[in-house]
């Protein structure tokens, strides 16, 4: 059998320890072995941004990553975004602004965008496009989450004051 | 796409991976980021037996300024490149071209070292590495090494690095006083490869002419190359769009492009002068606004 | 709620932009995609592919595969030449196509072997571990090599590459071209991509040996024409094969019609090993072996009278269909019968259609359904036509398009257009462009040597598919022949229930992904019953043995809009009506006294004398002696709504293809850099005309979506192939969707013509922008280098071809399907 290695990380608050095979992805680990099946897998090479979830605060594809190497770590997946059943300002507004279709890229958008508007709280369209140009999108052509993520900077701004 | 079976080594300490490089030689690679490293293994394209993670030795994360360099440990993020003020202040070019590697996602995670390591020929940090002359120090079990690009970068995925050996710093020469730089990229999609990309670098002496040039550019030959014809039009003239025009002449010349599906031959031929004559522009265009 | 609401303050929910039910789940990863699936003692797929593009298969050995960890079997191509029958086909010529490879390779990519292991990890370690003794044989992908003579064959008992093929004839092309002022003629290549969904195809299949009984659980989205074909695959019966889709799938856009080879795949693997089996197809499969459009190779001619007027079309066409002809092609070749003229009054055609297989991944619907392909030889020939008349295009295109006063309108190919106003949507184009003042800048840019261009595209968007369309593949003779039974129809099936505490539920076998139906039946139904949409459960997936389906059931040609909608209209009325009835036995009074206002039925004039439709329904479950006699008791009704226009082909191969139609007017603007060949698109309007909008934001979002569809076929994406038959785009590095950065704003127009065929005046629009953007830039970067001498033939538009173009100040016309590694 396959060496195994122990892993104890936080995932969206909850402490978990499970053995892991080295070659196990994070994006495998994440939907199999904590059956978060939020977090979308699209490509595995590191392009379509459908796997992004935050580790240690910072969005990371998933899908290069090995579970092994998120040990001691703090991650937050798609389950983790809306807090005590109240939805994030970026998910509130993906949803006013009809900035989804199919949600399988969904994961990506948000925790980009998150990570952009954390550094670039008024960004302009272009800025917002580039934020969010490392997942890619089939469904919505990307005007929605567009206006989705100025809708969002503008309502942060607002509650931040 | 999964990856196939490999033994995991996790190391906390320079120390501590060249001693495990030293024990599994060419059987061991090195997982940093792995932005690169980890879609070859998904696609089973790499299959190393032993992975050796460095990426809790902390030892190797800095920017540090010293001596007229910025000294960078190997497995900095890309993304401290961005954020980090000295990067902007004393290599702005640096900070302008790791604006152009992938996504934020790619960069939070890709290294500085990862990237020199890899030797993808259309690489950013490769191009400024090569455009700066900059340092790349290499250290393996009892024994270290200093070299220039020159003698690291080899060719398209190659570089002069052993199994038992680990880059550990890349130092970058603070940018002169009076200077201009501009670093331009030709790509089909935001955040892809490049198929040409060009750096510039002009220093203005005391009688208001060139006292230094440099141009480099990749997407062109095996690996990022120094226009050391450019160099020698612009050095000692007064900046001129004639001057430019001049040096950016010299580019085709002497780049040795590979053809394929993004850009044939011919078009990274030409593609390279037009963009090392942008790239010159905006050099130009920053040493006449100071 | 007030005691008596008066009938206008009622709410219409129908043309609001109200937000989508599907959204909560999604937006807190809470969407049950097939991947989320899991059955007790799984096991995992993995599937080895062919190096080769044509080649032998003289032996598999999975011995030492059967030996590694994990591995509970392999399925090879002798097993499935053993357990399953080839797929019924399209065509009567002999066609042995099986889910894998049986005793030869037709395509890089094609499956070789299954192996069924605990993970897919352990899966894909083991495929390396089979042993294949591979023949390989001389490969062509080029459409135009493929029949020429010496050209490899890929199915010796066909002893041709040409699957099918039909001279059709319509009017009197030979007098048109007779008669011409003017015929300007041009080769076109058309290039072979794919909307590539972010979920890929995904499956689980079990098998119960003791009832016999396949289940198929998998994100397909059908028409489920493809259940009775895998049924005759599978060797079992419609009652024994259970295909379930969950509620969620991400994406499909065409792509996921073509699944049923992995469904059977799967299906058999889990037969021959005793376990229920999961295969997801990872990204590298799914843009090498999968399915995509077809690429196409056309000579067309346009012949004309000086003042402009298109007297004909003359054409050959060329679909590549791939190594095999997969189920439902040849669509991409027959699908736009109907349409096969676009939106102008032409009445001479003569269209030779040839299908064609090489050695390429097999096609099927894309987003587009063989329009891009069509309207980019069309709207291209009109702006060549347009040039050598010295007539501007948007001139060309208005003299030549069908009056607002002739829909309904029948095309001489048997299309029936329902409802239309071409030239209003032309002119709030020209107008939102400021088309005038566009030209007038071009004009001083181009002084200043800028390159310039502005084109455009005027193009029928079909919705619903008439199956009888498939047809046209046969000649009318063997059609009129004993052997032969007819096609037709377009339906589709909605139940409305109402349970014992008085809920509405509606189920729909539309399989959504991501086009909002859940959302949009809430808001249908809520009209429907006076309720809000909040109060309808929307119950969405698929399951052919508990649900009322047919063959064309599915989402699949922007359908949902027409029929989907309709049917679910008209069961929403059939409760009502029921309701009504026991309402008026209730309250004994009249039905015609009775009315539905605010979820009550109350009598006219004595509006305090009233019913909840809850306390209705609940009578209906609790009372049934309380209802009208001979009434059965609960409320329930199901509605198939077809088009009585969708008929089989008649004599002279004419149908109306599709039911409803759609148009769309596009205008583009574009700079290209000489230096670099990088285009800009510097102003892009679009006006659709896609009937009565139900949701407009969902209808925006169509837009958009398949706006970038579009200009990935018009500049990044394509299938590519070197000349020896290598697959050259297998990862998304190669393979280029266009990011947020590469999609320009739209300014997008509305006219809304209702469709007379549907319930709420609705048509199509899931497909709109992918079949006139890729034409549309296309003209326009002519009109860019039209100062050069360059034209346009062949997309994708990749910097270095332009800037090729420009250098050359020649048109391409090489197409370069078979590329040269260099």
């Amino acid at each position: 059998m396959s060496e195994t290695l122990t892993i104890r990380l936080r995932v969206n608050g909850v402490e978990y320890e499970r053995a892991v095979e080295p070659r196990l992805l994070l994006s495998d680990f994440l939907r199999e072995s904590l059956g978060l099946t939020g977090t979308h897998v699209g490509c595995e090479h590191g392009i379509c941004g459908c796997c992004t979830v935050l580790v240690d605060g910072a969005t990371v594809r998933s899908c290069l990553m090995f579970a092994v190497q998120a040990d001691g770590a703090e991650i937050t997946t798609i389950e983790g975004l809306a807090q005590g059943g109240k939805l994030h300002p970026l998910q509130e507004a993906f949803w006013d602004q009809h900035a989804l279709q199919c949600g399988f890229c969904t994961p990506g958008m948000l925790f980009s965008a998150m990570e952009l508007l954390r550094e670039n709280p008024q960004p302009t369209d272009p800025e917002i496009r580039e934020g969010i140009a490392g997942t890619i999108c089939r469904c919505t052509g990307y005007h929605h989450i567009i206006e989705a993520v100025k809708s969002a900077a503008q309502k942060m701004a607002e509650e931040s004051k | 796409m999964k990856p196939p079976v490999f033994k995991y080594l996790r190391v906390a300490s320079v120390q501590e991976a060249v001693s495990v490089l030293a024990e599994y030689g060419g059987e061991a690679k090195i997982l940093a980021g792995g932005q690169s490293l980890v879609p070859m293994m998904n696609f089973r394209v790499a299959q190393p037996a032993v992975l050796v993670d460095i990426n809790p030795v902390k030892e190797l994360d800095y920017i540090r300024p010293q001596d007229g360099w910025l000294r960078i440990g190997a497995r900095t993020r890309q993304r401290s490149l961005e954020r980090t003020p000295e990067v902007a202040q004393k290599c702005p070019l640096l900070a302008a071209a790791v604006k152009w590697i992938g996504h934020p996602q790619i960069r939070n995670r890709g290294t500085i070292g990862g990237s020199l390591v890899h030797g993808d020929p259309t690489a950013e940090l490769a191009l400024v590495a090569t455009l700066l002359d900059a340092e790349l120090t290499i250290q393996g079990k009892g024994k270290s090494r200093t070299v220039g690009p020159a003698d690291f970068f080899e060719g398209v995925m190659a570089t002069r690095i052993d199994e038992d050996e680990i880059l550990t710093q890349v130092s970058f020469p603070v940018i002169p006083p009076r200077s201009g730089y501009g670093f331009r990229e030709l790509c089909i999609r935001h955040g892809d490869f490049a198929i040409v990309a060009a750096a510039a670098q002009i220093t203005l002496g005391e009688n208001g002419r060139y006292a230094a040039a440099r141009v480099a550019v990749s997407g062109a030959g095996a690996k990022a190359l120094r226009i050391r014809g450019a160099e020698e039009v612009l050095v000692g003239e007064i900046g001129s769009a004639q001057v430019l025009d001049a040096a950016a002449a010299r580019v085709p010349g002497e780049v040795e492009p590979i053809g394929d599906l993004k850009g044939s031959e011919a078009y990274r031929r030409e593609m390279a002068k037009v963009f090392v004559r942008r790239a010159l522009e905006d050099a130009w265009s920053m040493v006449k606004e100071n | 709620m007030p005691q008596t609401a008066p009938a206008s303050a009622i709410k219409k929910w129908v043309g609001q932009s109200i937000r989508r039910t599907e959204d909560r789940l999604l937006l807190t990863g809470k969407g049950q995609f097939l991947d989320d699936m899991k059955l007790p003692g799984m096991y995992h797929a993995a599937v080895l592919r062919s190096p080769y593009p044509h080649a032998i298969i003289k032996s598999v050995d999975a011995s030492e595969a059967l030996t590694m960890p994990g591995v509970r079997g392999v399925l090879t191509g002798e097993d499935v030449g053993r357990m399953s029958s080839p797929f019924p086909q399209a065509v009567e010529e002999p066609l042995e196509y099986y889910c894998i490879a049986v005793d030869r390779a037709r395509y890089v990519g094609e499956g070789i072997a299954v192996v069924v292991a605990e993970d897919r990890y352990l899966a894909e370690d083991a495929l390396q571990a089979i042993r294949v003794e591979y023949e390989p044989l001389p490969p062509v992908v080029d459409v135009e090599k493929a029949v020429e003579e010496g050209a490899p064959i890929l199915h010796p008992k066909l002893g041709t590459n040409i699957i099918n093929h039909r001279d059709l004839r319509y009017g009197d092309p030979e007098a048109a071209f007779a008669q011409a002022d003017v015929i300007v003629g041009e080769k076109f290549f058309f290039p072979k991509y794919s909307s590539t969904p972010m979920e890929t195809f995904a499956v689980i299949a079990q098998y119960e040996p003791i009832e016999d009984i396949i289940t198929i659980w998998s994100n397909f989205q059908g028409p489920f024409t493809m259940h009775p074909v895998s049924v005759a695959a599978l060797r079992t019966a419609e009652n024994r094969l259970r295909f379930i889709v969950p509620p969620d799938i991400g994406g499909a856009f065409g792509i996921k019609s073509s699944m049923f080879p992995q469904m059977v795949m799967t299906a058999l693997a889990a037969k021959k090993t005793g376990v229920p089996v999961k295969y997801i197809e990872d990204r590298m499969e799914h843009l090498m072996s999968s399915s995509s459009g077809t690429d196409r190779v056309t000579y067309i001619e346009a012949a004309a009278r000086k003042d402009g007027t298109i007297l004909g079309i003359r054409k050959k066409e060329m679909d590549n269909v791939g190594g095999y002809l997969r189920s439902p092609e040849p669509a991409c070749m027959y699908r736009s019968t109907g349409n096969q003229l676009g939106p102008y009054t032409i009445k001479n055609l003569a269209w030779d259609a040839y299908v064609v297989m090489t050695n390429k991944c097999p096609t099927g619907p894309n987003r587009g359904y063989g329009c891009q392909q069509l309207y980019f030889e069309m709207e291209r020939i009109i702006d060549l036509l347009a040039d050598r008349l010295a007539m501007d295009p948007a001139e060309i295109r208005r003299k030549n398009l069908i009056p607002t006063d002739q829909f309904p309108y029948t095309t001489p190919t048997g299309g029936i257009y329902d409802a239309g106003d071409y030239v209003a949507c032309l002119d709030m184009a020209l107008q939102k462009a400021d088309y005038a003042k566009l030209r007038q800048e071009q004009e001083k840019a181009r002084k200043k040597g800028r390159l310039v261009g502005i084109g455009l595209a005027t193009v029928v968007d079909p919705s619903v598919t008439n199956i009888g369309y498939i047809t046209v593949a046969y000649t009318p003779e063997f059609r009129s022949s004993k052997k032969f039974n007819p096609k037709s129809g377009s339906g589709e099936t909605a139940v409305v229930k109402m349970d014992p505490l008085g809920q509405v539920s509606v189920i729909i076998n539309t399989v959504p992904e991501g086009q909002g139906h859940e959302t949009i039946v809430a808001q249908i139904v809520a009209d429907e019953l006076t309720i809000s949409p909040d109060d309808v459960r929307v119950v969405s997936g698929m399951d052919t043995f508990t649900r009322f389906w047919s063959i064309t059931t599915g989402t699949y040609s922007s359908r949902f809009a027409s029929v989907g909608a309709s049917a679910v209209a008209m069961a929403a009325r059939k409760v009502k009506e029921k309701l009504l009835k026991i309402a008026a036995h209730q309250l004994e009074v009249d039905l015609d006294d009775l009315e539905l206002v605010g979820g009550f039925i109350q009598v006219r004039g004595a509006p305090e004398r009233r019913l909840s439709i809850r306390r209705v329904s609940g009578l209906a479950h609790w009372n049934q002696w309380g209802l009208p006699e001979g009434m059965e008791p609960g409320i329930h009704a199901s509605y198939t709504y077809n088009f009585p226009c969708s008929t089989p082909p008649d004599a002279d191969d004419r149908v109306d293809s599709s039911a409803t139609y759609s148009f769309i007017a596009d205008l583009a603007c574009v700079e290209i850099d000489p230096e670099t060949g990088q285009v800009e698109i510097k102003k892009y309007v679009t006006v659709h005309d896609c009937g009565s909008i139900i949701n407009p934001k969902i209808v925006e979002g169509q837009i958009y979506g398949s706006f970038v569809h579009g200009l990935g076929g018009a500049f990044y994406e394509e299938m590519a192939y070197d000349e020896s038959g290598q697959y050259l785009a297998g990862s998304f590095v190669d393979y280029m969707c266009p990011t947020a950065v590469e999609a320009p704003e739209l300014i997008i127009g509305h006219v809304e013509t209702p469709s007379p065929l549907t319930v709420l005046g609705s048509k199509g629009c899931g497909e709109s922008c992918t079949m006139s953007v890729p034409v549309c830039l296309a003209n326009a970067v002519a009109d860019a280098l039209k100062p050069l001498g360059a034209t346009i033939n062949r997309l994708p538009l990749k910097p270095h071809d332009i800037w090729q173009l420009i250098q050359d100040g020649t048109s391409s016309s090489a197409p370069k399907d078979a590329r040269k590694r260099k």
